[in-house]
């Protein structure tokens, strides 16, 4: 669980104010009549930080941004503006216009045609020290490569172990951690051999071979039967308990994550709503969007008998973000102010924050008195 | 990659149109090789009957098995070393334009931008020039340049740089569906460059469909170059199939009745043709990739996948970063 | 609401197969029997490879070439539905039953405007004329709460939950009395599965619609249905109210199940998981087909099946009639109970 670091370490990662905006494509006719530019708001505004072992759930609905905070930390994607913080390094673009002399981003607006390189020592760097394990075990597998091409691919692209034996036994000893004994029988296996929760085991392996400081998985469980999602959340734990490694959790499933995560990140429309430890935001929610969905999740239990808030509409398009609160046309609790004014976070104690207006400030984390940590 | 030869040939053998293709690509492939062997004639050897004179036009029933020429030289020779030069061309060419054809339909495919509509845009002008006149033009010139090239080689070089683009084509679109697919996407989280994703991820992917187009722009290369050479623009010193129909109408063998002289070659090129075109379609019929996956796909999976969401899918297969 | 206590569909030991390209066929279900009554929902749970999405194709008997029903029957009303010819069960097929499918963006016709495709039910049918079709439509689609202005666009104009409401009315356009969805949410968000799911609620209440759901999600099934269906490996592994099976599960499966699945109320135990995987339904093994993988199993189990018994006596309408499936029921060799013979 997380405690106050007594040194202050650098936190493994750290995401601060993290735009990403994709231009929508105009067509020739609109060129003409220079109609301007739209913007998909993917991720709008976004921070947060994670230490070594701790992990984080970023939880939300489709098209909330969760998985392009994820892409664009691992480097897929380029940010807009903001800061992704390694260990306390920079990473990507805005340190480049810094020490160029640029204006920062914001003057220039986002998404402006300049293309943005990223240094390249650094981004291979990060990307041996960051890695991602991919939603759909069947997909993210090429069919025509063994598991241990596969596995030894991190290792050939970083140009890491190249005596064949050293580069064995890293492989055999990844697949191991990961589960799959006896290693020997695995390497030579193609991935349509493979169960799903194999192959998951082999995406996990791979991405663990190079001992990364950071992972971030994306939806890892959603595409494997319910009886096999407990092995693999199992393994993840057991990984960040043995080797430190930090975790960011991508999944629309809260209740998988209420069993692994430190924290949980609640996100909207590209933004977080709610963030703080499990156990307070699970149970004591603040912000009217985590109430609501806490409230539909299904439970496996007939005799329970709930309120359930179902939210009426769908999320609106990430082109076109309600002004004001970007929830406020679907919240149930919303007043005239919420039409206007953007919320800020509201601290209620013990690292836990909710972006809205009704929100009163608080300390203990709760809204109920008790201890809570130091 | 032994399993996928296995399962291969056991879906193969069952497709009577492609072993049909085959056995007919084969022979004509065994005439090639044993070629002169075959034959105890030289192609420009005249023949002499019993009495040492000259068989002109002589028909099959007296000079078997094909007859003589106009000139008194054997058929059958002929045809057996027109196999050869017909074949070598229309292989050549057929590799050069599978060749440049992959080649750019994978740098167009996967870097797209300005090099994917510059490829695509010079594609464009090719294909909308008649093939044949520019042929013809384009020969004829660069024979008239007195190159001290053979003109086998200006015929193969030609067909060759002219025959690409729909190898291009097919190549591009395929790169560019293999290029979302989220193994790709792994190899690039990882850190992997271009060139290797090039080479690990999308090449093994495409190579069975670059496997079938390449018999079946063997058979377009052959049925050019025959038309080519039939029209007077091959090497009357090697003459292929296409050049042996040259001289049948040229010397008059239609006006003689002296179909053993320009029917076996026009069906020779019919046969190779035909076996490609079946072989080459039944390949690609079976090592599609939207099909081959099927057998590689294991057990169905019930759990459904999650609906990409609008903004996020959206926003993340438009923007290509490279 | 009268809720009536003959079912109104069926299914008595219904065995499917699968022909294989070369090589043994694979027996998808066997022995499959549950019952169907107004007004009420049954859920089919399970796993991949378990068999519930056969169950639902074998029933509206739109199985692909390869697959054949080997035995059963499927009694709606009385009438066995494997007994009709193609012709007469098509008569039912929509009518009587409708079906949504998993994955509606791929069940609507692309090229095609959504209210013309919910149209195109009822004119098959003959059910009524052009415009008093048309007002149907309009009904329909108030029903499943799509603003009718949306009614003639295409489907990739519509987002999942609305596509997914579309099929609904498509689904219910000849007043079926029988719904089946194949797993109707699992593609949804939550918020959307939560409207979806109220929003079947209240169609049933409204139309006394009975619903079969396939589904994997536990959680949906609890909230949603009345009774279950446990399957596992083609076969019924438990089945009876959901009160019963989830609070007093008899089957090693449903219990490991139950474990496995995480419940956001109770969060202080240990997720379960099971080790091995689903059988292969060309190589089944002779005894229990959870044997394998099972936490419980004694020695009998491999090698003989265990028949589906009675925990409890079941209701029954009249002493003399065949029972109908209300009771709770398991397939387990640990558990005794009286045989259940249809």
């Amino acid at each position: 669980m997380s405690v106050p670091d007594p040194v202050s370490i650098p936190p493994v990662l750290e995401v601060r104010d993290l735009y990403k905006y994709f231009p929508v494509s105009q067509s020739p006719l609109d060129m003409l009549r220079r109609k301007p530019l739209e913007y998909i708001r993917a991720v709008d505004g976004v921070s947060f930080a994670l230490r070594r072992g701790e992990v984080v759930a970023l939880v939300g609905e489709s098209g909330c941004g969760k998985t392009t905070i994820a892409r664009t930390v691992i480097g897929l994607e380029e940010q807009t503006s903001g800061e992704i913080l390694f260990e306390g390094q920079w990473v990507g673009a805005s340190q480049r216009r810094l020490r160029a002399g640029l204006a920062p981003l914001e003057a220039s607006g986002p998404g402006s045609r300049q293309h943005l390189q990223f240094p390249k020592i650094a981004m291979k760097r990060l990307r041996q020290q960051a890695q991602m394990v991919f939603q759909d075990p069947y997909e993210s597998l090429n069919p025509r490569a063994t598991v241990y091409e596969i596995v030894a691919e991190p290792l050939v692209v970083h140009g890491l172990s190249r005596r064949r034996e050293e580069r064995e036994a890293r492989v055999k000893s990844a697949l191991e951690e990961a589960g799959l004994r006896p290693a020997e029988d695995f390497l030579s296996r193609y991935p349509h051999e493979l169960s799903g929760g194999q192959r998951q085991r082999v995406v996990i392996a791979s991405a663990m071979v190079l001992r990364p400081e950071l992972l971030l998985a994306d939806e890892p469980v959603s595409m494997l039967d319910v009886s096999i999602r407990a092995e693999i959340l199992n393994l993840l734990n057991d990984l960040r308990r043995r080797s430190g490694v930090a975790i960011v959790f991508i999944t629309h499933d809260l209740s998988t994550v209420s069993y692994f995560a430190d924290q949980i990140a609640v996100m909207y429309l590209g933004r977080i709503v709610e963030i703080g430890p499990t156990e307070d935001v699970l149970r004591f929610p603040q912000h009217p969007y985590t109430k609501a969905l806490l409230s539909v999740v299904p439970v496996p239990n007939p005799r329970l008998r709930r309120e359930r808030t179902i939210l009426q509409g769908e999320t609106p398009n990430a082109a076109n973000v309600p002004p004001g609160c970007r929830f406020h046309p679907r919240c149930p609790q919303a007043r005239e102010r919420c039409r206007v004014i953007d919320p800020d976070f509201v601290d209620v104690g013990g690292g836990h924050r909710a972006a809205c207006l009704l929100v009163e400030a608080r300390d203990d984390g709760s809204g109920q008195s008790g201890a809570r940590g130091t | 990659m032994k399993r996928n030869l296995v399962e291969f040939w056991r879906v193969f053998r069952g497709n009577g149109m492609g072993i049909l293709g085959a056995i007919l690509v084969a022979s004509i492939l065994v005439v090639a090789i044993l070629g002169p062997a075959m034959t105890p004639y030289e192609p420009s050897q005249i023949v002499r009957d019993a009495d040492g004179r000259a068989l002109i036009f002589a028909p099959p029933s007296v000079h078997p098995p094909l007859g003589t020429d106009d000139a008194s030289r054997d058929v059958f020779t002929q045809l057996v070393h027109g196999a050869r030069i017909s074949l070598a061309v229309g292989f050549l060419a057929g590799f050069i334009a599978m060749f440049i054809g992959s080649l750019f339909g994978i740098l167009a495919g996967y870097f797209g931008g300005w090099v994917d509509t510059l490829l695509m845009r010079a594609t464009d002008v090719l294909l909308v020039i008649p093939d044949l006149p520019l042929m013809l033009i384009l020969v004829a010139t660069l024979r008239q340049m007195d190159l001290h090239v053979s003109p086998l080689a200006v015929l193969t070089l030609v067909i060759g740089l002219l025959y690409w683009t729909s190898t291009a084509r097919l190549i591009r679109s395929q790169v560019l569906t293999i290029k979302e697919r989220q193994f790709v996407a792994r190899a690039r989280a990882i850190g992997a460059g271009h060139w290797h994703i090039i080479r690990k991820h999308i090449l093994p992917q495409i190579m069975p469909l670059i496997v079938a187009n390449t018999v079946l722009i063997l058979s377009t290369a052959i049925l050019v170059e025959s038309g080519l050479a039939f029209l007077g623009l091959g090497d009357p010193t090697q003459p292929s199939w296409g050049t042996m129909l040259n001289f049948a109408f040229d010397r008059n063998a239609v006006s003689n009745g002296a179909w053993w002289f320009y029917l076996p070659p026009g069906l020779a090129i019919v046969w190779v043709t035909l076996g490609c075109v079946l072989l080459g379609n039944v390949l690609e019929e079976i090592l599609n990739p939207r099909l081959a996956m099927h057998h590689l796909e294991g057990e169905q999976h019930m759990v459904a996948r999650r609906e990409e969401s609008r903004a996020e899918g959206k926003g993340c297969a438009d923007h290509d970063s490279g | 609401m009268t809720r009536d206590d003959t079912p109104l569909l069926s299914v008595r030991h219904l065995s499917t197969e699968f022909l294989g390209l070369d090589g043994p066929a694979a027996r998808a279900l066997e022995d499959v029997s549950f019952d169907v009554f107004a007004g009420r929902t049954v859920g089919l749970v399970g796993e991949s490879g378990c068999g519930k999405t056969t169950a639902l194709l074998s029933i509206l008997r739109l199985l692909p070439a390869s697959g054949r029903i080997t035995a059963g029957r499927v009694l709606f009303d009385g009438t066995d539905l494997l007994s009709l010819s193609e012709r007469e069960m098509r008569r039912y097929r929509w009518k009587e039953m409708a079906i949504v499918f998993q994955g509606a963006m791929n069940a609507l016709n692309p090229v095609m405007r959504v209210d013309e495709q919910i149209r195109e039910g009822i004119l098959l049918h003959r059910l009524l004329d052009v415009e008093a079709a048309n007002r149907r439509v309009d009904e329909l689609l108030e029903l499943v709460g799509i603003p009718s202005a949306r009614g003639n666009q295409y489907p990739h104009q519509f987002s999942g939950g609305m596509r997914q409401r579309a099929m609904i009315a498509m689904a219910l356009a000849c007043r079926p009395r029988v719904l089946f969805a194949d797993e109707p949410t699992t593609a949804l968000d939550v918020m959307i599965q939560a409207q979806v799911l109220e929003l079947l609620k209240s169609i049933q209440t409204e139309l006394g619609l009975a619903i079969v759901m396939v589904t994997h999600d536990l959680g949906v099934v609890a909230e949603v249905c009345d009774s279950v269906v446990v399957m596992y490996g083609g076969k019924v592994a438990e089945s009876g109210t959901c009160d019963q099976v989830y609070n007093d599960p008899q089957h090693p499966y449903t219990q490991r199940l139950l474990q496995s699945f995480p419940d956001l109320q109770r969060r202080s135990q240990d997720l379960a998981s099971i080790p091995g995987t689903p059988p292969r339904l060309s190589e089944l093994p002779p005894g229990c087909r959870f044997e394998p993988r099972c936490h419980a199993r004694i020695p009998l189990c491999r090698q003989v099946g265990p028949p589906l018994v009675a925990l409890h006596t079941p209701a029954v309408a009249r002493p003399d009639e065949t029972p109908y499936l209300t009771g709770h029921y398991a397939a387990c060799h640990l558990r005794l109970g009286e045989e259940v013979r249809l």
